[in-house]
């Protein structure tokens, strides 16, 4: 074995490698750039190297540089976690040369899976299921339908120079066929000067689902079950699940051997992925291979026990793999959440800056611990687990020269519905603030029916969030157990307020027992009885709440048992009561008495006032850089200008969307306040 | 007897409705509230007392006589706020626009005379169409008998004014004279002379919102401490105030439970000063990890933003923060910020309120609009106001610590008690590259040589070390365990006394 191993990469994935290579006594390597200088990876590694400016291409993916790094250190060995290096066949070439092991598969077989054709013909010729299609020149709309029946309908008539559904029709039938190809054809050569046409598969309701597959380098291989990653936001994956609720155990086992057979055909020997592409009837078909460690790699090591970062290492140190297919079980079901520093409310825009606050909830379980159905060292107390692979920690920098996934939070649990339920509150106990994210959003995901009932395609974003997330309106149910909360927690901090000094004796106030609260445009009287163990909320209509909690107030997170089930909020302060987040949703909870809140209904309702359609210096200062150009859309948030005063440099954002007119001062110009920087429509 | 009861229900009944069911629907309607409903939501529930309900005015003039509604358009008593007692003003716009007359003035005085004697804290709720034309100068004579109370309990009583209407003319002078002033948006405005006396005499074309709304106020002229979006809030807020003030200058600032760690660890610290010396980091964030709970009552909070003032508590006890503001002109020292943060920390000192100091200033604002408008006096005030200052002082210097602004900004020569600077420190008389420049000018031509130069400048003072080794400050602390050093810090200084010299009054450079 290794004595020692270079982690080529950042950010979570080369800290969940180095938390593997540590478990196996292997010394531990990063490397950095400008920008991580401070980051977890390094802080967590034996040692770290510095390669260079802040890009990537300044650094983590300039081949030289790392082979420098490796050959400083030592380094027996080098896994390369997924994206910058790990599919570089360049690299693996280099390290080869070097005598240096590549904890992945062999050149040949990166090679061979990298190219999008020459995969596919592997792939047909392994006997593995690819889309049908057609991609030699079709003369005439009867070879059209001609080779649409061979195919089978609905098939996709697509410009082989088309893009942006320029020129793509869809047909299911003959006569849609005929004409698809002609409308096709006219579209394509006014568009691109280029009529050539061809047909391919239509695949209704796609689903994106992987194999994962194993394999050493004395031909043994084996799969470890799929994963679903079908909920994607342009096609970047969000949510992965495994297994997939949509496969049953004969398609699962032909997909499986499928992959494997594809595997072995290219030589394979480390951990790989396939990705296939599902239809509505669970046919399926090849996508590609990913020749790496695949980001949602945890939910298969929960649900099988393996960790998958200690096989490849032991492949790549030439071990035979010490598990046969027979040894694989799925053990009940493990669910991922990706974590982004995008804000969803702004066209899930990258939001970079200070992790003012970030905590994560606390993980039962961090690595692949369950092995044959049985918890193996700190089993995690209950029946689900926590696992959270993160890069990231509180203070520290989101940057802008990198991937903006921050944390990859899984849950498990022996059924899906309690995996789900589980990543509920597990997302409800994430504290993230300082930058932007999409928590809100994978609660919102995470409640919604098509994903509750498993029935999804890779459309779901796209069809469910047409118009983007604009947040999550609670149902009532839901919205009285946040009431009774807030009831609960405001008495608590009124009664605190009421112990103040210098009351004066005899005559302290008496805090009530009758509230009114307010949210989501509703208002909820309620009466309040407390005891030590926690207080019962009664509403108008004689429901009656029972809400028990040690939140004391400034808790930011208040974990709360409401009749028996939890409930976790997120907790801020408000005039007059409680900013809460829970379940994607944002509240403005006001909890008053019945006086506060019947003179709080005689005030008017104010219409926020239209920011000015202008950006305005606030500062006098230099102007250091223009980002945007007249006509060009801007999201809210979007970085305008950098105004620089005092020798600091300012970053001017906009307020909201809106579209430039007019830019009235350039790079160099000095401005004094309130002077016009540039103008909206 | 049962009547003679009922007799006293019928006149407060007719007291408590001011000038009819109609003024208050129109003053509801104006999204305003009533003088008694403002005090019912500014005081503890059933804990007002009501004085003078029944007084009238005494004027006969153009008709007075035929009108003369019980109260006489102001609300005056007192109450509870979280148990502890204050007094309380409140004017009623529906009897006579609010308008102060002499008996109204002799109400306001009266609870201010009992304020003053028993130690309890002025509130003053204003909405008033100014003086009471039909009495002439005897409504003069009432607002100086408000003011001359406002100057004796300046110091002695913390006093609040709370605009939530008109306030114009004479009548601002008595808010300008207490300790905070808050506005309701939308729905007051405060100015000496109103539009029409303005385009008479200026022609500038102005509305009465534009020329003395919440807005103007709080971030234009200063003259407001904050504004709330509508009465509820301006209540709500007014008393979260109060639990952070002594109820005189002879009481300690009060203190609750809470339920923070004193010791509590922000590891999140040790990255808040970013590598960039030029970049900035938002100093709020600081404060909020400090103080309990992060609960942080910001006064001034949208007025000369490069200096930030409020209370926070520590161990539960009130403390006043001062700190510079990387965020907004890289939290420079000028005249906005200076006579801010002045005009705070002379109240916190008058009131026995424990001052935190925050410091990252790399100087005084330079340009000709300072030193015409006299920064040199307003600069010296935050001076002054620091130097006068008796009360416990633990100053935290987190980065940058320039020249004067050094000095001014609470250092151990103008008597902290404990000056702690982060590792991150850097006290010099100037930035190094400014340093090297005067020091080697001769070199200036060599951008070689100026670069070693500077770079000799900061590793020597780039440093907390250097002031250090002099003592002036007591202990470069980790920022991590920041909020442990100041609880302990303060704890220690409880029993702190140090009188100034005997004087009539200081001289402070106004």
């Amino acid at each position: 074995m290794f004595n020692k191993i270079l982690i080529a990469n950042r950010g979570e994935i080369a800290c969940r490698v180095m938390k593997t290579a540590k478990k196996m006594g292997i010394t531990t390597v990063a490397i950095y750039s400008d920008a991580d200088k401070h980051a977890l990876h390094v802080q967590m590694a034996d040692e770290a190297i510095h390669i260079g400016p802040p890009p990537a291409n300044q650094s983590y993916i300039v081949i030289d540089k790392v082979m420098e790094a490796i050959k400083a250190s030592g380094a027996e060995a080098v896994h390369p976690g997924y994206g910058f290096l790990s599919e570089n066949s360049k690299f693996a070439e280099a390290l080869e040369a070097a005598g240096v092991a590549f904890v992945g598969p062999p050149v040949g077989a990166i090679e061979a899976m990298g190219d999008k054709i020459t995969s596919k013909k592997i792939a047909q010729d392994a006997q593995v299921s690819t889309v049908p299609g057609y991609m030699g020149l079709i003369e005439d709309a009867e070879e059209a339908v001609k080779i649409s029946n061979e195919i089978g309908y609905p098939v996709m008539i697509k410009a082989s120079a088309g893009g942006g559904g320029k020129g793509m029709r869809i047909a299911w039938n003959d006569e849609e066929a005929r004409e698809g190809f002609q409308s096709s054809k006219n579209e394509a050569a006014n568009s691109f000067g280029d009529d050539r046409i061809f047909i391919e598969k239509f695949v209704t309701q796609p689903r994106h689902i992987e194999i994962q597959v194993l394999c050493d380098a004395h031909g043994n291989g084996i799969y470890l079950g799929e994963r679903e990653c079908s909920i994607q936001r342009r096609n970047q994956k969000v949510v992965e699940e495994a297994p997939s609720p949509f496969l049953d155990e004969a398609t699962r086992k032909a997909m499986g051997e499928q992959a494997v057979a594809l595997a072995k055909a290219v030589g394979y020997a480390s951990a790989g992925t396939v990705e296939f592409i599902v239809d509505g009837q669970k046919n399926f078909y090849f996508l590609e291979m990913n020749t790496r460690l695949q980001v949602e790699h945890p939910v298969t090591e929960l649900i099988t026990g393996v960790d998958l970062v200690e096989q490849m290492i032991r492949v790549a140190a030439g071990e035979p793999l010490s598990i046969t297919q027979d040894d694989v079980t799925l053990t009940g079901w493990a669910i991922e959440n990706r974590l982004y520093a995008e804000d969803p409310y702004r066209g899930f825009l990258p939001s970079i800056g200070r992790l003012t606050r970030y905590r994560p909830p606390a993980e039962t379980a961090s690595g692949p611990m369950l092995v044959n159905g049985k918890w193996q060292g700190d089993a995690p107390e209950g029946p689900t687990a926590v696992r959270n692979d993160t890069g990231v920690y509180e203070g520290g920098e989101i940057s802008m020269y990198y991937d903006p996934m921050i944390a990859k939070l899984c849950t498990w649990a022996p059924t899906r519905a309690e995996a789900i339920e589980a990543m509920r509150i597990a997302l409800d106990s994430f504290e993230v603030e300082g930058i932007g994210h999409n928590l809100p959003f994978l609660s919102a995901v995470m409640d919604h029916p098509k994903f509750i009932s498993g029935d999804m395609t890779t459309a779901f974003i796209a069809e469910e969030y047409p118009e983007g997330f604009e947040g999550v309106t609670l149902p009532e149910e839901e919205l009285r157990r946040v009431a009774a909360s807030a009831a609960a927690m405001h008495r608590v901090a009124e009664i605190r307020r009421a112990r103040v000094s210098g009351r004066m004796d005899n005559h302290e106030r008496r805090v009530a027992t009758d509230w009114v609260v307010a949210l989501q445009g509703e208002s909820f009287p309620v009466h309040i009885d407390a005891d030590h163990e926690g207080s019962t909320v009664t509403f108008p209509d004689g429901q009656v709440l029972r809400v028990a909690s040690d939140w004391t107030p400034g808790d930011q997170l208040a974990v709360l048992d409401v009749n028996g089930s939890p409930l976790v909020l997120k907790v801020g302060k408000i005039t007059q009561g409680f900013r809460i987040r829970t379940r994607g949703a944002d509240l403005a909870v006001k909890v008053r008495s019945p006086r506060q809140a019947e003179l709080a209904a005689l005030m008017p309702e104010k219409v926020a006032p239209d920011t000015s359609k202008l950006l305005l210096c606030p500062m006098p200062g230099l102007i250091v850089k223009v980002n945007v150009e007249v006509g060009q859309e801007v999201q809210e948030g979007q970085a305008l200008c950098t105004v620089e005063a005092m020798k600091m440099e300012n970053i001017l954002r906009a307020e909201k969307k809106g579209i430039v007119s007019k830019i009235n001062a350039a790079a160099g110009d000095s401005l004094a306040v309130d002077d016009v920087i540039m103008e909206f429509e | 007897m049962k009547d003679i009861l009922q007799e006293l229900e019928h006149r407060r009944e007719e007291a408590r409705l001011g000038g009819g069911q109609t003024r208050i629907d129109s003053q509801h309607a104006k999204g305003k509230l009533t003088a008694r409903e403002r005090i019912d939501l500014l005081l503890d529930e059933d804990s007002f007392e009501e004085f003078d309900m029944f007084k009238t005015h005494r004027c006969t003039d153009f008709g007075m006589e035929k009108s003369k509604p019980r109260g006489d358009g102001v609300v005056t008593g007192w109450g509870t706020i979280n148990g502890r007692m204050v007094y309380v003003f409140s004017q009623d716009f529906t009897v006579f626009g609010g308008s102060l007359s002499e008996t109204h003035a002799e109400k306001i005085c009266k609870i201010m005379d009992m304020a003053m004697q028993n130690g309890a804290p002025v509130i003053g709720i204003n909405d008033s169409g100014g003086a009471r034309i039909q009495e002439g100068v005897a409504s003069l004579a009432g607002y100086a008998e408000v003011f001359q109370r406002n100057i004796m309990a300046s110091g002695v009583v913390p006093q609040i004014s709370v605009i939530m209407g008109p306030c114009a003319g004479g009548a601002v002078y008595s808010p300008a004279m207490t300790d905070f002033i808050f506005m309701v948006k939308d729905s007051s405005y405060m100015f000496v002379t109103g539009p029409d006396v303005v385009k008479t005499v200026t022609n500038e074309v102005v509305t009465a919102e534009e020329l003395g709304g919440a807005s103007t106020h709080t971030k234009k002229s200063s003259v407001a401490d904050g504004a709330f979006e509508n009465d509820v809030e301006a209540m709500a807020e007014v008393r979260r105030l109060v639990d952070f003030l002594p109820l005189n200058n002879r009481e300690k600032p009060p203190v609750r439970p809470f339920f923070d760690d004193v010791a509590r660890v922000e590891d999140s610290l040790d990255t808040l000063i970013p590598d960039n010396p030029n970049s900035p980091y938002d100093m709020k964030e600081l404060i909020q990890k400090l103080g309990d709970e992060g609960d942080f009552y910001e006064i001034q909070e949208d007025y000369a933003k490069n200096i930030i003032t409020g209370f926070m508590r520590l161990e539960g006890q009130t403390v006043g923060v001062v700190a510079n503001q990387p965020m907004v002109l890289a939290g420079c020292l000028d005249i906005d910020s200076s006579r801010k943060a002045a005009r705070f920390v002379r109240f916190c000192d008058a009131f026995e309120i424990p001052i935190l100091t925050l410091v990252d200033v790399p100087g005084f604002l330079p340009g000709t609009s300072q030193e015409y408008g006299g920064v040199i006096k307003h600069g010296a005030k935050l001076l002054f106001a620091y130097g006068e200052a008796t009360v416990p002082k633990v100053t935290v210097i987190t980065r940058k610590a320039y020249g004067g602004a050094y000095d001014v900004m609470a250092s151990k020569h103008l008597r902290g008690d404990f000056n702690y600077a982060w590792p991150t420190a850097e006290i010099a008389v100037m930035g190094a590259k400014g340093a090297t420049e005067i020091i080697h000018r001769a070199d200036l031509g060599d951008a070689e040589k100026i670069a070693a130069h500077t770079k000799d400048y900061e590793d020597r003072f780039a440093n907390p070390f250097v002031a250090a080794e002099r003592g002036f400050i007591d202990e470069v602390i980790q920022p991590r365990s920041t909020r442990k050093r100041i609880c302990r810090a303060f704890a220690s200084l409880r029993g702190k006394k140090l009188q100034n010299p005997w004087k009539k009054h200081d001289n402070i450079p106004l």
